[in-house]
């Protein structure tokens, strides 16, 4: 067994979406090989059998791919590491002694639930504006009857990996779902599926986006920069074509 | 009551076929009039709910996640089978019905496979078509991986993330729907109990988890696709908050229970390095393409295992198991890695550990072929292995990354260092052919029914039969319900079993909140998954099953007693939601053991020490037991019903991979 790790931690706690939330602080021993996840696990056993509230945070998949995980870490959605979620991260990434400060995703659009756990539906209106092919089962064709190159599968398929965790929101200082909205729009505009939709679902997906209270754009690049899933920018200016091509064509 | 699979008669061929061309229909003006409540939005429900608000019915759709697109489906890495034929390699529906019904180790039946085959091919079509980015060769198809216990290439992939684009496939048709007006979505919603007026399911009871508020919500269908309940054992693959909740709710309603202790154990998972572990990581079956298991040939060998010679190594599986080598379906993987550590020549610190080892394919398949395509002639070693380690990441990175986040070594340097793990439950409500309980109008869908897989599932088929389940199975068969329920306006909430389902459910809540011991929730999982991987998981036999019985009575006793439940109801409270799951999981792993020793017989999963062939092979009893147990809940005992199994169009053997 490794040797534990003593740590401090400041941690935002909140009642509810009314209440004023401020931080507190706490002690806990964690082992090196611990997910940053499992050491909130300790504390909150260590608050239960104290008779405190444990921290509510969400949570579940626990190995980086249902996008549920969201903790704000030391300034950092999703913690100092590139390209992992916070359940993906490990106590080996900090030191013995270290004082962490862990806060909820900051942004109109994610109102805070309770203490670390926010209010994400925005996203699911924004794909349910226009994130889809509309297609019903059973009208496909087969699927080998549309050849689509290798470079243009994989291309959509790395936008497709986003996991809808919000991070690029929360790191943004303008709190932009852009780097979000232009994966999904990049996965099917790439796609000979989708391009029947293609300006419509830009325009939908956009004016969806804009009516949620997300900000707009000034190219930061803090969002791809703290994306888990590494979403590149690249993205967020195909977005910008699709909807300019768009609004030309009068949609 | 006696158990009616309804099966239709004839040819197993054509019987799906004409089932669909003569089950009764619902027209399209009464379908606006009927409402389908789906609890559950992975595959199974997303798929479901999507497919029946495009023909127009009424859906509510309910999941305690935040969100539909994070279902535990999310989490699927592998692949999808389908018996495409892409490969040329003579597969056919008849193989893929053929090898199911095979790896299920004759437990299943077979009307259900063979239809799940035939949709089969449906399915990809279906996804391919809404955007998911399957795997693609050069020339622009398809691309076909191998999964355990077939020798076909008919596994779609999409790297090591399929079931998280099949799902934002399904997610995306459910969210166009919603926007559409046609689905009600609850997200971070509780289904906690089912509602029954006249013996027919006509409502659910769901628990707002933000405010803790009870809701009540007529249907006049109900569909359960809640998923499996592998989290009985706390460590699993699952996500964390898989539970069996809503299939335990409907089982104490009079849903029958089939086949509890059906589960499955995946041999290749990430060790278990703590006490303090919350959760298992899978590392795919994909991986058995190219990674080769092996132990070293000596009793402690503690050198590094790059520095074990060739010839000293145990390749057990390939050794045991010529025909299939290291894609035996995962019982018979699971046991084996089982039988070498126990015979103490598991590997790492715990030595609870066997090695996957990807040097030998990234070198000798991929990193020739490269430098063949390179036209580089006699390659040395390093251009091999840094040839073939692109085409290894190219297939597995996000796995090979995963695994070096949790462990701290890079995989592309070392063996893997793996075992089995708790990933999925064959066991589940129990369905007739038309995916429909005993309770009328109750459904349950994916894997939370116990339909298809038998006692052991192959790789890659249970997203395959939750996207059959959804897109092309219940809309055509709730027909057969449906039809006869046009005439039954929408029932009041305020109606008196509303009532009483809502009262039995704030009962049971407010005797969590009232015990106010000192004990966490968690350490009561704890406890409980421990007992039941040890004396139900790969292993059982009749002495330790009888002891798990008792132990898991005293500590649900114990539980009741002095289980502390932080917070209060009214208010987004996590710690009582996960109370009211473990609470059920403590039922539910009473019935796992009672099922379990009841089936005095090996198959599959179901491994009793007492039943096994001379060289340790599961030895089954089909005189005795090829039959689906159905468990009817009794107040504190089960009653068990018999569906017989009839094999028509296979013959029954020893399972043989050798
Ligand atoms: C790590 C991992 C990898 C896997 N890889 C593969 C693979 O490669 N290929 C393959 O074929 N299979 C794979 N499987 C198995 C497969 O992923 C699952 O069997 C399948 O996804 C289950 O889908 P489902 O729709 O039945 O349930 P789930 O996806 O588990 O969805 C359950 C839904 O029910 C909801 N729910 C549950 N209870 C309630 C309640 N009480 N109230 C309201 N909502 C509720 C949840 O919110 C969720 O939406 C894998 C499994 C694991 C664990
Ligand atoms: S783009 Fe990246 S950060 Fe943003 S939601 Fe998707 S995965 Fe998360
Ligand atoms: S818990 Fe699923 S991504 Fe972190």
């Amino acid at each position: 067994m490794s040797k534990l790790m003593k740590l401090n931690l400041k941690v935002w706690r909140q009642k509810n979406a009314e209440s004023a939330g401020n931080f507190e602080e706490y002690k806990v021993d964690a082992s090196p090989d611990m997910s940053f996840l499992e050491m909130f696990d300790v504390l909150n056993e260590q608050l239960i059998e104290t008779g405190k509230e444990p921290v509510a945070f969400d949570h579940d998949c626990r190995e980086g791919i249902c996008g549920m995980c969201s903790m704000v870490i030391d300034g950092r959605p999703h913690g100092p590491k590139q390209g992992v979620t916070t359940c993906q991260l490990h106590m080996r990434s900090f030191n013995d002694g270290d004082t962490i400060t862990v806060e909820p995703w900051r942004a109109n659009g994610f109102p805070v639930i309770k203490d670390l756990t926010v209010n994400r539906s925005a996203f699911d209106r924004i794909i349910a504006a226009g994130g889809f092919i509309s297609t019903n089962a059973g009208n496909a064709v087969d699927a080998n009857a549309v050849l689509i190159p290798k470079e243009v599968a994989d291309e959509a398929f790395e936008a497709a990996t986003c996991i809808g965790c919000g991070a690029c929101v929360s790191a943004c200082k303008n709190a932009s779902a852009m780097l979000f909205v232009g994966a999904k729009v990049t996965q099917l505009s790439k796609l000979p599926q989708g391009k029947p939709e293609r300006e419509s679902r830009v325009v939908a997906m956009v004016n969806q986006m804009d009516a949620e209270g997300f900000g707009a754009c000034t190219n930061t690049g803090a969002c791809a920069a703290e994306c888990p899933k590494q979403i590149p920018l690249s993205v967020i200016a195909n977005l910008n074509r699709e909807y300019i091509g768009a609004k030309m064509n009068g949609k | 009551m006696t158990l009616e699979s309804k099966i239709p008669a004839g040819d197993i061929a054509t019987k799906w076929t004409k089932y669909k061309s003569t089950v009764p229909l619902v027209n399209p003006a009464n379908k606006r009039q009927l409402e389908i409540i789906v609890v559950g939005t992975g595959l199974a429900g997303a798929s479901a709910a999507a497919t029946l608000a495009e023909m127009g019915y009424k859906v509510k759709a309910f999941c305690f996640q935040d969100s539909p697109r994070r279902a535990h489906s999310i989490a699927a890495q592998g692949g999808i089978n389908a018996a495409k034929n892409y490969q040329n390699d003579g597969d056919s529906v008849y193989r893929l019905f053929y090898d199911t019904i095979k790896g299920g180790d004759y437990r299943s039946r077979e009307a259900n496979v063979h239809r799940l085959a035939e949709c089969s091919t449906s399915i990809i079509d279906q996804c391919v078509a809404q955007g998911v980015p399957f795997a693609r060769e050069y020339g622009g198809t398809l691309s076909n991986r191998s999964f355990g216990g077939t020798q076909v290439q008919r596994t779609f992939y999409a790297a090591g993330q399929t079931g998280q684009q099949l799902l934002l496939g399904a997610y995306s048709g459910l969210e166009r729907q919603v926007g559409l007006g046609n689905v009600k979505m609850y997200a971070r919603h509780e289904m906690i109990e089912v509602v029954k007026i006249d013996g027919k399911a006509r409502g659910i009871i769901a628990r707002n988890l933000v405010t803790g508020a009870m809701e009540r919500h007529f249907g006049h269908a109900v569909l359960l696709c809640t998923g499996g309940y592998g989290n009985v054992f706390y460590l699993s693959t699952n996500a964390m908050g898989s539970n069996v909740t809503a299939a335990w709710k409907a089982h104490k309603s009079g849903a029958y229970f089939g086949n509890p202790c059906f589960t499955q154990i995946h041999p290749t998972c990430i060790p278990v390095s703590g006490h303090y572990q919350s959760k298992l990581t899978l590392m795919s079956e994909s991986l058995r393409n190219d990674g080769r298991i092996w132990v070293p040939k000596k009793l402690n060998d503690e050198r590094h295992p790059n520095d074990i010679p060739e010839d000293e190594r145990d390749y057990y599986l390939e050794r045991r198991y010529p025909a299939f080598g290291n894609l035996v379906p995962r019982d018979i993987a699971s046991r084996a890695a089982k039988e070498r550590c126990d015979a103490g020549y598991g590997v790492g610190q715990s030595k609870m550990a066997v090695y996957l080892d990807f040097k030998y394919n990234m070198m000798q398949k991929y990193g020739r072929t490269e430098a063949s395509k390179l036209n580089i002639a006699n390659p040395d070693d390093e251009t091999l292995i840094r040839l073939g380690k692109e085409v290894i990441k190219e297939k597995y990175g996000n796995l090979f990354d995963m695994y070096k986040q949790i462990t701290d070594e890079d995989p592309y340097e070392v063996p893997m260092r793996i075992y089995p793990a708790v990933h999925y439950t064959m066991g589940g409500l129990w369905v007739d052919y038309d995916l429909m309980t005993n309770v009328p109008g109750l459904y349950a869908l994916g894997e939370a029914n116990f339909s298809d897989h038998g006692a052991n599932r192959l790789g890659a088929s249970a997203l395959m039969q939750g996207l059959a389940d959804g897109y092309f199975v219940i809309p055509i068969t709730i027909g057969n319900y449906l039809s006869k329920e046009i005439h039954t306006k929408p029932i009041s909430t305020d109606h008196e079993a509303f009532v009483a389902a809502e009262k039995a459910a704030n009962d049971r809540i407010q005797q969590l909140m009232g015990i106010q011991g000192t004990r966490s929730v968690e350490s009561y999982h704890r406890k409980l998954g421990l007992i039941i991987w040890n004396k139900c998981g790969m292993a059982r036999n009749e002495k330790g099953l009888k002891e798990a019985i008792a132990e898991i009575q005293a500590l649900r006793a114990d539980f009741y007693k002095n289980v502390r439940i932080p917070g209060s109801v009214n208010e987004f409270n996590p710690e009582l939601d996960k109370a009211g799951r473990v609470a059920d999981f403590l039922e539910l792993g009473e019935l796992m053991c009672v099922d379990a020793l009841n089936r005095n017989e090996s198959c599959g999963g179901h491994f009793r020490e007492e039943y096994q062939t001379e060289e340790g092979e599961a030895l089954r009893d089909d005189e005795n037991y090829m039959y689906v147990a159905a468990w009817e809940h009794k107040g504190n005992t089960w009653e068990l019903h018999k569906e017989e199994l009839n094999y028509e169009n296979i013959k029954i053997q020893q399972r043989s991979y050798k």
